[in-house]
């Protein structure tokens, strides 16, 4: 019997470039060239303005946690309780993750703490953001 | 404008646990009693509306029905609430004269349902789904930290938002959950997306409804042995697929949007509002909705649900059936949400509220990702 694993990915055309990313460790998101608008989940177009002249950032990878569940259901490959949150990036958008390196105890969740982002290899080609809080041990 | 009423109204017979009627069956035997109640055959039925599985094709034929407007918006729950606005339209340009509205589901027993989509390229399956993520519960509920801190809402408050439902649910037969429970009750049952228990989740039915929308004068032509609800104003409003791309997560923009032109329609405004109904899949979507929508200001839901102003007796009489968390929730609960407001309207519900002439029902369409209003009205409400 094959243990359960996390749910994988999968790239369209368009998302490949977001997911090239992660698997070099870096958490890339979008910005329209005319206005700087900067936008997350990928698309061909600016969602602020409309145009479709949008270039690939690096983002820092410094966030704040914006809102939490702790879910005490068995999601495939999740142990519960484990930590579904909503980080808001340094550069504005949001967007939905795990927490790593804390945890699931509501006394240390804080709204607004600092994390850095993380990647967590999923199969032999993805690799999914995961944020961890500023200064704790980084992922092996 | 011409005035369009809701002619027909009916549930399945039952409602909860259903392994012997199939997803497409519940449709059907909600449609007939609908018809009956409207006193209509199918063939004075010209105009269908459903969601997209099995879809009105599929419902129309079984019925044997040959419809000449179709109307397949499929939003989640609120789609029957669109549904009712878009009859509304067709009516008034002539190009149906009756429309049948149906849902039916089988969200519990699962005959013959649609597979759950998980497609990995999806979006969802792409920014969300790998996250642990596993149903509503653990993604409608994201919002609720971020509200509390924003409004300064407790969790006590959140509760008694299930507390007052039950003592709506305690006065229905046909309530799945019927027997009171306390504050304390509430937050000692089981977590299941922590801060949201059990008791604060909606059930998982099986169950259907459906509705005959028709002109005034098309009804009164015919004649029926029930009052005839108006539709008063409607509107619709959609969002985000992903709730983790809400533009506020304490806000949720399409019930503000959705609500303000029903209102406007209906040339009416919340304090004209005697009875409500706002689809509850979980407890704090009571509290966004009441906010949302003007009937309190911001940060005051909780207080005002906690203060009794929504329970049997109060101020403002909301989710009279005992709502998603205590009558029934059988994945796109807004039928029965609509169905329970023409009940309240008719005089014919449960837990009858007395002097009821309007109702705003707000429905609420996946998780915080579109939504409609209806402003309903009988003939007090003239
Ligand atoms: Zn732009």
């Amino acid at each position: 019997m094959s243990t359960p694993t996390k749910f994988v990915p999968q790239a369209t055309p368009e998302t490949q470039p977001y997911w090239d990313g992660t698997a070099a460790r870096e958490l890339r998101i979008q910005q329209c060239v005319p206005e700087q608008h900067t936008f997350f989940y990928p698309r061909t177009s600016c969602p602020t303005c409309g145009t479709e002249e949008v270039k690939w950032v690096t983002a820092s990878g410094r966030a704040r946690l914006h809102t939490y569940v702790i879910s005490h259901r068995p999601a495939p490959g999740f142990t519960p309780p484990y930590v579904i949150a909503v980080v808001e990036l340094e550069e504005g958008p949001r967007m939905m993750t795990n927490l790593v390196g804390i945890d699931p105890d509501p006394d240390l969740l804080e709204l607004d703490m600092d994390l850095v982002v993380d990647f967590e290899a999923r199969g032999e080609d993805i690799s999914v953001p995961v944020f961890r809080p500023t200064g704790s041990k980084e992922a092996a | 404008m011409s005035d369009v009423v809701i002619m027909g109204a009916a549930e399945t017979d039952q409602l909860g646990k259903l392994p012997d009627i199939s997803t497409l069956e519940l449709h059907l035997q909600s449609a007939r009693s609908a018809l009956r109640d409207a006193g209509l055959g199918i063939e004075d039925i010209d105009g269908i509306a459903s969601v997209s599985a099995p879809g009105p094709v599929t419902i129309a034929h079984a019925l044997g029905i040959t419809p000449s407007w179709v109307d397949t918006t499929s939003v989640g729950g609120a789609s029957f609430l669109f549904h009712v606005r878009h009859a509304v339209a067709a009516i008034r340009a002539g190009q149906a004269n009756a429309v049948l509205i149906t849902h039916g589901e089988s969200g519990r027993s699962r005959v013959g349902a649609p597979p759950w989509a998980m497609a990995k390229d999806s979006l969802s399956g792409q920014f969300e789904f790998p996250f642990g993520v596993l149903g509503p519960p653990t993604t409608f509920s994201l919002p609720v930290m971020r509200f509390l801190k924003e409004t300064g809402t407790t969790i006590e408050q959140l509760a008694e938002v299930a507390v007052a439902q039950r003592r709506w649910s305690s006065q229905n037969p046909r309530a799945m959950f019927q027997e009171e429970v306390s504050v304390q009750d509430v937050l000692d049952s089981r977590p299941v997306a922590s801060p949201l228990t059990l008791l604060m989740c909606c059930l998982v039915t099986d169950g259907g409804g459906a509705l005959v929308v028709t002109s005034r004068e098309f009804a009164e032509s015919r004649g029926t042995d029930h009052p005839l609800v108006s539709v008063l104003g409607t509107g619709e409003c959609a969002t985000t697929p992903m709730i983790s791309q809400m533009a506020d997560m304490t806000r949720c923009e399409q019930f503000e949007v959705s609500s303000r032109h029903a209102l406007q329609e209906a040339r009416l405004t919340t304090d004209d509002i005697d009875h409500l109904m706002i689809y509850d899949a979980f407890a704090h979507v009571p509290l966004f909705g009441l906010e949302d929508m003007g009937f309190v200001g911001r940060g005051e839901a909780g207080a005002f649900v906690a203060d009794g102003h929504t329970s049997p007796g109060g101020s403002l009489p909301m989710n009279t059936n005992g709502g998603g968390l205590s009558y029934t929730h059988t994945g796109m609960y807004g039928m029965f949400a609509i169905q329970e407001a023409v009940r309240q309207l008719r005089g014919e519900a449960a837990a009858q509220v007395p002097d009821v002439s309007t109702s705003l029902v707000l429905g609420n369409g996946g998780m915080f990702m579109s939504a409609a209003t209806l402003v309903l009205g009988n003939a007090a409400a003239a």
